[in-house]
């Protein structure tokens, strides 16, 4: 094995795990917050069909992602307005945004068929880009650069900052929070919109760095995904980055063993790990802390200070 | 003027039936505008979508199949909700029950008599349970979230079915199509019962509607779930035990996703494919809310969500809009429905 | 609604249920109403796309005789059978249902309205008033191994497909037998990817099938994320169901296209002239069925002229790549010198041929 086939086997397997990732970062902020929005797969839907049309529109790629970005936050806002505001049902309403996101961008991306847009270009020199060895740092998407600072900025926003402290409070105790001044609806509206934002450039990524085109349903269950891998992780920013990229080798690593002829199991037990993996890590931390488990103890429950 | 909210002391019966039925009324009303400012003929796919299958007698019997899975699961969902139990994995349990059906057809295929769709259909509902067992499970001995283990499953149920259609399942006559031999004339449901139109499926609804009433307005199980749902420490004080509420839960609105499931295998399709999987599970869920939770409620709304599913099919051919429009027409019924709630729970006061 | 009063009410009722019988009278013998049922949604650019370029194409060509409407979508499960059932009942009168799942749902509608006439894409069951058709994707893909033969350096070529259902099995086949046949030392790599439409994995099979030394990669499924990578790689690919060119400008050698527009046409002019009979129907290059986009112009002129060669055997009948000997993946000869494979044996084809790798 050489060294160049094994950077290509990591480029395939961040290029892979980087949506997953993106989504699972502004979840994790949500969920921290005692919020859970199940509608992640519709708002990717939503960033990549806007970001699509926007790039299209003006051919510039940035803009298309801030364009994807703003759109899953404002569309995260129907949702938050239900849950905040009139304190519904949080698991029903993130999942008619779901369903809301996907017949919404199918709508919308009914004259996008089949068009192209302009790609990114590397942010770096393409000596470093495309040098053999140095790709593996330098050869990627702007996009991956990026949900890799925001993972970074995120586990600093939770772990060192007053603001962090705060957010996880509130997910931990809303009632303590507002009791204390907090606006817990206020918070949580500021978490809902970074998920969805985050959630956008998601979807983003799929129809402006994977396959630049727009094709219905493209994001394929991602959302979904990130919705375990927020679990598998723990609710903690930095297993993310490892949750993904492991979630995005176990794929890579069953493609391989396919291409090369032998697989001692059936790939639908491969692509059912994500799953059962994020089961089986929420059971053992539950097991080992039963009282105190990183799960945010608010998470799911409206908040009624008056009830 | 400034509107505010104020709690009300009893919640508002009268929102509480209004709201539905406003909910339907505003999702026409804003899907018309939202369909005709997107350059489609707004009036004509609300008419299409909500009016044509009521109007057009010969839908009546695609409106009924797709009700029945719909009230049959929404029907136990609506149980678990009512004791805040939230499985939002059915569709991993209709897949579940299913699957417990046809392994005991895969394995009965020389048997003649009908008396094989009992055993077919208790196994489905096992079927169903079981996948319902591990949330309960995981949710009673260690804590974790039901909402968040049901959901990882329905994942892990859709690879299983995957695995076996195109593995040991596999027909062996099929031309190496992804699905199951096809369950022989023993093994089969009729479509409808003789001479109506209506699935057998939605006579089993209709009659587990019945129990469901009696047990949730007349048994002390009943009171029990809503007491555990509503003040979980009085609950507790009464001596009520939340944990045997999550277990019974969970395993009846499992049961009754796998009976839905193994129904639908056996009357409709007969065998199972890849294609089997049909978002029945998730959108019971908007069937348990726009119910209200209670089974007459629920029966009537699997109705008008079936309603919703058959006419976005009418309103492709009759005026052109794509096939995403019934679920925006889903999401946007929920949205309302739940915004709706607020008004149960809270007035509106206009303050100048 | 509220005041809409109790006879309104029953008139409108009435109305609508006698709907169907005034539908089929109100359509004279010069205007026919065409139905499909599609599998995916118009826009996926892939299977469902080609097929409404049919529709399109016959509605064109037909002008004011003919209407053509469509339910995206169609889920291939007992859900189908309310579908195409409505068609019916809407005074289609010919109904295309263009995916394998949905054939028992055929027969089970067809058997409801014997005067009216179904076509089933790619199956094998028929009935009276049930054609079945299906193109012989294969004989593209003949081409496309030729040139994918001729044109890799490392002897490697990639092969993406979705399951392992005999359209796919025989193209896979197809394509390996005729890239051995002008290279044989070539080794066809096979990745199944269990899904039709994923463009992130099928991104990311392209990137294995490269990193193992593929330096040519064509896909059976539904995105031009192959060829995508493939551009960005610097690496040749195909484009599949259309002539996705624009995609990938440097990759993109060529393309299969499906082109059901032809079919589609004779069947509504056969059913409105009377002459529509069920039939089992297989076009190929001949019929203009299966048509090979431009070349790319980096293409060699002698792979070109090899590849024309091809498709000319094809239309004038003197080359079938599936002529024996033909060995499968453990070397066992399971087609003799000389034999032709017949439609049948194809259609229920499940096993690769010596030279694939991988499954």
């Amino acid at each position: 094995m050489t060294m160049d086939f094994i950077i290509s086997v990591i480029i395939t397997v961040v290029g892979i795990s980087t949506p997953i990732l993106l989504a699972a970062t502004g979840e994790v902020i949500v969920e921290k917050s005692g919020v859970l929005n199940l509608g992640v797969e519709g708002m990717m839907l939503i960033g990549a069909i806007t970001g699509f049309a926007v790039t299209f529109a003006t051919l510039n790629p940035w803009l298309g992602v801030v364009a994807a970005a703003s759109a899953g936050a404002a569309i995260s806002m129907v949702f938050g307005v239900l849950v905040l505001s009139l304190g519904s049902n949080q698991v029903a309403t993130g999942l008619a945004l779901a369903i809301l996101g996907i017949g919404l961008s199918t709508l919308i991306g009914t004259g996008f068929t089949g068009m192209i847009v302009p790609q990114f270009s590397s942010i770096f020199p393409s000596a470093l880009s495309q040098d053999p060895f140095w790709r593996v740092i330098f050869g990627y998407s702007p996009l991956v650069y990026i949900a890799l600072a925001m993972i970074f900025a995120v586990g600093w926003f939770l772990n060192k900052t007053r603001a962090g402290l705060v957010l996880r409070a509130v997910g931990e105790n809303d009632l303590s929070a507002h009791s204390i001044g907090y606006s817990v609806i206020g918070i949580r509206y500021m978490a809902i919109a970074f998920g969805g934002a985050m959630a956008g450039i998601a979807g983003s990524y799929f129809s402006m760095v994977i396959t630049p085109m727009w094709a219905e349903r493209m994001t394929a269950g991602r959302g979904w995904i990130a919705l375990a891998l927020v679990v598998f992780a723990g609710w903690k920013a930095g297993r993310l980055v490892v949750g993904a990229y492991l979630f995005g080798a176990l794929m890579t690593l069953e493609l391989y063993a396919k291409a090369s002829g032998f697989q001692f199991l059936p790939s639908q037990f491969w692509a059912s790990m994500p799953y059962v993996m994020a089961i089986v890590v929420l059971a053992v931390i539950s097991y080992r802390d039963r009282s105190g488990s990183e799960a945010p103890a608010c998470l799911g429950k409206p908040f009624l200070p008056n009830s | 003027m400034r509107i505010k909210l104020e709690k009300r002391a009893e919640p508002s019966r009268f929102m509480l039936f209004a709201t539905p039925v406003a909910a339907v009324i505003l999702t026409i009303l804003i899907g018309a505008v939202l369909f005709q400012s997107l350059g489609y003929d707004g009036l004509g796919t609300v008419k299409e979508i909500f009016f044509t299958p009521i109007l057009a007698s010969y839908k009546w019997q695609d409106v009924a199949t797709k009700a029945a899975p719909l009230i049959l699961i929404a029907l136990g969902l609506s149980l678990g909700n009512q004791a805040k139990v939230w499985n939002i994995g059915a569709e991993g349990q209709y897949i579940a029950g299913a699957l417990a059906g046809a392994l005991v057809a895969y394995f009965t295929p020389q048997v003649t008599s009908h008396w094989i769709i009992i055993p077919m259909i208790l196994a489905g509902v096992l079927g169903g349970a079981a996948w319902a067992a591990i949330p309960a499970f995981l949710k009673t001995k260690l804590n974790v979230n039901e909402v968040l283990t049901s959901l990882m499953l329905v994942y892990v149920a859709l690879q299983l079915l995957g695995y076996l259609v195109t593995g040991p399942w596999k027909d062996p006559n099929g031309h190496n199509f992804p699905q199951t031999a096809p369950f022989s004339d023993a093994q089969l449901l009729p479509h409808s019962i003789a001479g109506t139109v209506i699935p057998p499926g939605l006579v089993i609804a209709f009659g587990l509607m019945l129990v469901f009433w009696l047990v949730v307005s007349r048994s002390v199980y009943g009171f029990q779930v809503r007491v555990v749902g509503a003040a979980p420490s009085a609950a507790r004080y009464a001596g009520f035990s939340a944990n045997r509420t999550v277990w019974s839960t969970l395993l009846i609105s499992g049961g009754m996703a796998g009976l839905a499931g193994i129904l639908e295998a056996t009357s409709q399709l007969g065998q199972l494919n890849l294609g089997f999987p049909s978002n029945y599970g998730f959108t019971a869920i908007i069937v348990s809310f726009l119910g209200r939770l209670h089974p007459v409620g629920v029966f009537i709304a699997g109705i008008v969500l079936a309603i919703t599913y058959v006419g976005g099919q009418v309103a492709q051919t009759t005026v052109h809009v794509p096939s995403a429009s019934g679920g925006i027409f889903q999401a946007l019924m929920l949205f309302l429905i739940l915004a709706g709630d607020v008004l149960v729970r809270y007035r509106l006061v206009f303050k100048s | 609604m509220t005041n809409m009063n109790r006879r309104n009410f029953i008139k409108t009722v009435s109305a609508t249920i006698a709907l169907p019988a005034m539908a089929a009278k109100s359509f004279g013998a010069d205007t026919l109403k065409v139905g499909f049922a599609y599998l995916g949604p118009v826009g996926d650019f892939g299977w469902t796309w080609a097929h409404d370029k049919g529709r399109k194409f016959m509605v064109e060509q037909l002008g004011g005789n003919v209407i053509g409407d469509y339910v995206e979508n169609v889920a291939e499960d007992a859900s189908a059978v309310p579908v195409i059932r409505d068609l019916a009942q809407t005074g289609h009168n010919l109904i295309f249902t263009t995916s394998f799942g949905y054939m028992d749902q055929t027969l089970q509608v067809a058997k409801d309205f014997p005067k009216v006439m179904f076509e089933h894409c790619t199956g094998f069951k028929r009935a009276d008033n049930v054609s079945t058709y299906n193109s012989r994707f294969h004989e593209g893909r003949s081409v496309l191994g030729t040139i994918a033969g001729m044109m890799t350096k490392t002897g490697t070529i990639g092969y993406l497909g979705s399951f392992k259902v005999p359209e796919v099995v025989m193209g896979v086949n197809a394509f390996a037998l005729s890239a051995l046949a002008v290279n044989p030392k070539v080794k066809v790599k096979l990745v199944m990817i269990d899904s039709w439409f994923d463009p992130a994995k099928e991104a990311a099979a392209t990137e294995t099938l490269a990193n193992l030394g593929c330096d040519v990669i064509t896909a059976h499924t539904d995105s031009p994320a192959t060829l995508q990578v493939c551009e960005q790689k610097k690496l040749y690919g195909f484009g599949q169901g259309a002539d996705m060119s624009k995609f990938a400008p440097n990759a993109h050698l060529t393309a299969i296209e499906d082109i059901w527009g032809p079919y589609y046409l004779s069947r509504a002019k056969a059913a409105l002239d009377g002459s529509w009979k069920s039939t089992d129907t297989w076009w190929g290059f001949k019929e203009g069925s299966v048509v090979i986009s431009p070349y790319n112009a980096a293409l060699p002129k002698e792979v070109a002229a090899a590849a024309d060669k091809i498709q000319a055997g094809w239309k004038d009948g003197s080359y079938n790549v599936f002529t024996g000997p033909i060995a499968d993946q453990s070397g066992a000869e399971k087609v003799a010198k000389g034999v032709v494979m017949s439609d049948g044996d194809l259609s229920g084809i499940d096993w690769f041929v010596k030279g694939v790798e991988g499954a």
